[in-house]
């Protein structure tokens, strides 16, 4: 069985319909990107995986460790291993990164019946993951995302993501509004993560984040579904031709 | 002296006032004089109504329609044991007073270095060095407030700390209050008296506890005075029982470059009123005013900020964070007054609440008067509930929803004890603002890694 499965998914916020079957599977060990233009439903699919409530699922299942996903409340989804690295990141003014992050991790080990980490324990794996990330020491005692640059945000995503290490990651186009130092920062930090027991979804609007991140799986969504799936040479074709050959009549005129 | 209300309330108060007459007639005239005067005024203008602009958001009238007597005289029975739980760890001294008397016993001052006075005002007053006439009662304006009137008539004792010039001190100067009351409605009106003298450098809490649940008064006037390039902070804790009445007045008195701040938290109390009172004074003063306020059931918590520009170049910062569940009432007014020589003031203020439930109720009102034309003055209010993308962001990262709810809460709260320089001071602060927070809810933190961000 497939790490993740989902079947037939359809999903609706605000009584409209965003995501219209939806049919993905993704095996642990395999990087996927999924690619579309703005409205196509991707970011709903990442918001509809983590559960946030706004999202209401209409039809079909979603298996995740073959566990009902859609029965589970966010906390218990990143307990059984899944991440979402958000597209605007939330600023949480107050509280300080590491106590947060500590916080999380703690919830994760609890769940799995592993003793809490003390400060001695995991200040020394937190500053590993900042590093690795090329961010300052000092972002630890800052509020979580609070006065943080656009780019900051999005690495802070990705530190969290090393330190909770999940089975899962799907990053919400954590790519957009990078400058190439940056994209090359994250980028390195996504394929240090890479393993045969994790899998990872990359959203994004752009081919240039795929020639950091070399995808296994490319798919195309269009008007709430996955219109065409393919290697890293769909990427390419996409960049070159747009989306307008693949559905025309969904993409408008694009 | 209008209604009958007034002179009924007079009644316990005329009583108390004469019994203190009688108890200071050993004190210099120009205090007794200071007294007299000023139990004149309270007897002409009496307790405040709502159709004072100051006291429109908080009525008095369960003090005024209450018979409140001073503190019998004679020991309680407590012992170092019974204030150890309230103590700060690696503080410099603790001055404890029960039912606002000064209680040497339960104190300690050994450990201060030269250059730092700290003990009873009382005590100070029988010594009379001259700081004391210089400064005690300078300050407060018993014409405005009729509860610093109150508290000039009728004050026993209180703190006196002096910095002599050029001492700095790091550790925190600890001034704790221990009501006891229990039977017949009680009152004591502490008055401290802070000087801190040029290029000097101090941390005072002034901590206001109870060891029993009877109907208290608890009325205290502070007088700051922050001398030439001082940097002095100051930290009052409320947390008495929710049938206490707190009244308090904070008027800090800033010479130039001073740099003074002032946190307030208030937990405990039936119905509060936070008075904080700078005057920037001189060039170059620097002012912090930073306040937190959780209430719950029928809690009252009022916040009145008066900040006064009175020399140019002078900044002050206003930020007060409130969260208010249950049938809980806050007021914030925040008035900043720039008088005309106060040019190129810089002058901010924000505050910012959460309302926990349908029934909880805030009122905030800025006020600005500016007779100054080179000024920036900014001012905003905000009035919310839990950010929901937030706590769905915490709890996409495997924190449940209730410990989540608990985390943003004392983030929220954070953000006021991220200001808190002094660390003994910032770690006392948290441990009781933790413990003020429902059990479920409340957040971990057993080890060293704090919570608030910096």
């Amino acid at each position: 069985m497939s790490l993740l499965e989902i079947r037939d998914l359809h999903a609706t916020v605000n009584n409209q319909e965003i995501l219209k079957g939806i049919d993905l599977a993704v095996n642990a060990g395999e990087v996927h990107s999924l690619m579309g233009p703005n409205g196509s439903g991707k970011s709903t699919l990442a918001q509809v995986l983590a559960r946030r409530d706004t999202y209401v699922v209409t039809r079909g299942e979603v298996l995740f460790n073959g566990k009902d996903l859609l029965a589970m409340k966010p906390e218990e989804a990143a307990c059984e291993g899944l991440f979402l690295a958000f597209q605007y990141p939330v600023e949480v003014p107050g509280i300080s990164n590491a106590y947060f992050l500590r916080a999380a991790l703690n919830a994760l080990r609890k769940y799995r019946g592993e003793e809490p980490l003390d400060a001695i324990d995991f200040l020394p794996i937190l500053k590993e993951k900042m590093k690795l990330l090329e961010m300052d020491e000092r972002f630890q005692g800052r509020s979580v995302n609070d006065g943080f640059s656009g780019g900051e945000k999005k690495r802070n995503e990705i530190v969290q993501m090393a330190v909770l290490g999940p089975k899962l990651a799907v990053l919400d186009e954590t790519d957009s509004g990078l400058d190439i130092d940056a994209l090359k920062i994250v980028a390195r930090g996504v394929n240090a993560m890479r393993s045969p027991d994790r899998a990872i979804v990359l959203i994004t609007h752009y081919q240039r984040l795929l020639d950091y991140i070399v995808p296994d799986y490319v798919h195309v969504m269009a008007g709430g579904r996955i219109v065409k799936s393919g290697g890293p040479e769909l990427a390419l074709e996409l960049e070159n031709k747009g989306y307008g050959w693949i559905a025309p009549d969904l993409v408008g005129a694009e | 002296m209008g209604t009958i209300a007034q002179v009924t309330e007079l009644g316990s108060l005329l009583v108390a006032f004469n019994e203190i007459e009688q108890r200071t007639l050993t004190q210099p005239g120009w205090i007794r004089s200071l007294r007299r005067d000023a139990f004149t005024r309270f007897c002409d203008v009496g307790f405040p109504t709502t159709k004072d602009e100051d006291w429109r958001f908080t009525s008095v009238a369960s003090i005024s329609g209450e018979s409140f007597s001073l503190p019998k005289s004679g020991r309680t029975s407590l012992t170092l044991q019974d204030v150890q739980p309230f103590l700060i760890p690696r503080a410099a001294c603790v001055l404890v007073f029960v039912n606002g008397r000064f209680r040497a016993e339960l104190s300690t001052t050994e450990l201060l270095p030269t250059g730092i006075t700290a003990g009873s005002v009382a005590d100070a007053i029988a010594n009379g060095p001259a700081t004391l006439e210089a400064h005690l009662g300078r300050y407060v304006d018993i014409q405005r407030d009729a509860f610093c009137s109150l508290n000039t008539a009728l004050f026993e004792d209180g703190a006196y700390v002096r910095a002599a010039r050029g001492t700095v001190l790091e550790a925190p100067v600890h001034l704790l209050y221990v009501s006891t009351a229990a039977g017949t409605p009680e009152m004591a009106h502490p008055r401290n008296l802070l000087v801190a003298e040029s290029e000097t450098q101090i941390n005072i809490v002034e901590e206001h506890v109870s060891l029993s649940s009877g109907v208290f008064f608890s009325n205290v006037v502070t007088e700051l005075i922050a001398g030439e390039n001082a940097v002095v902070s100051h930290h009052m804790i409320e947390r008495e029982s929710r049938n206490v009445f707190h009244f308090s007045t904070l008027r800090m008195q800033q010479d130039r470059n001073s740099n003074v701040s002032s946190h307030s938290v208030l937990i405990g109390g039936a119905l509060v009123r936070n008075n904080v009172h700078p005057v920037l004074g001189g060039e170059g003063g620097e002012c912090l005013i930073n306040g937190l306020f959780l209430g719950d059931d029928r809690q009252h918590m009022d916040n009145y900020m008066l900040v006064e520009h009175v020399s140019p170049h002078c900044n002050s910062r206003q930020f007060y964070n409130g969260i208010l569940d249950g049938h809980a009432h806050g007021v914030f007014h925040g008035r900043i007054v720039v008088h005309q020589e106060a040019q190129k003031t810089n002058a901010k203020q924000t505050n910012r609440n959460l309302l926990l439930s349908d029934s909880a109720q805030i009122d905030t009102k800025p006020q600005l008067e500016i007779y100054a034309d080179d000024v920036k003055c900014t001012h905003g209010a905000t009035i919310g509930q839990i950010d929901e993308h937030a706590l769905f962001y915490l709890r996409s990262r495997g924190i449940d929803e209730q410990a989540a709810r608990g985390l943003l809460l004392f983030a929220f709260a954070g953000e006021c004890l991220g200001r808190l320089k002094s660390d003994p001071i910032r770690k006392h602060i948290e441990r009781i603002v933790h413990l003020s927070l429902p059990a479920g809810i409340r957040p971990v933190t057993e080890d060293g890694l704090e919570m608030a961000s910096r």
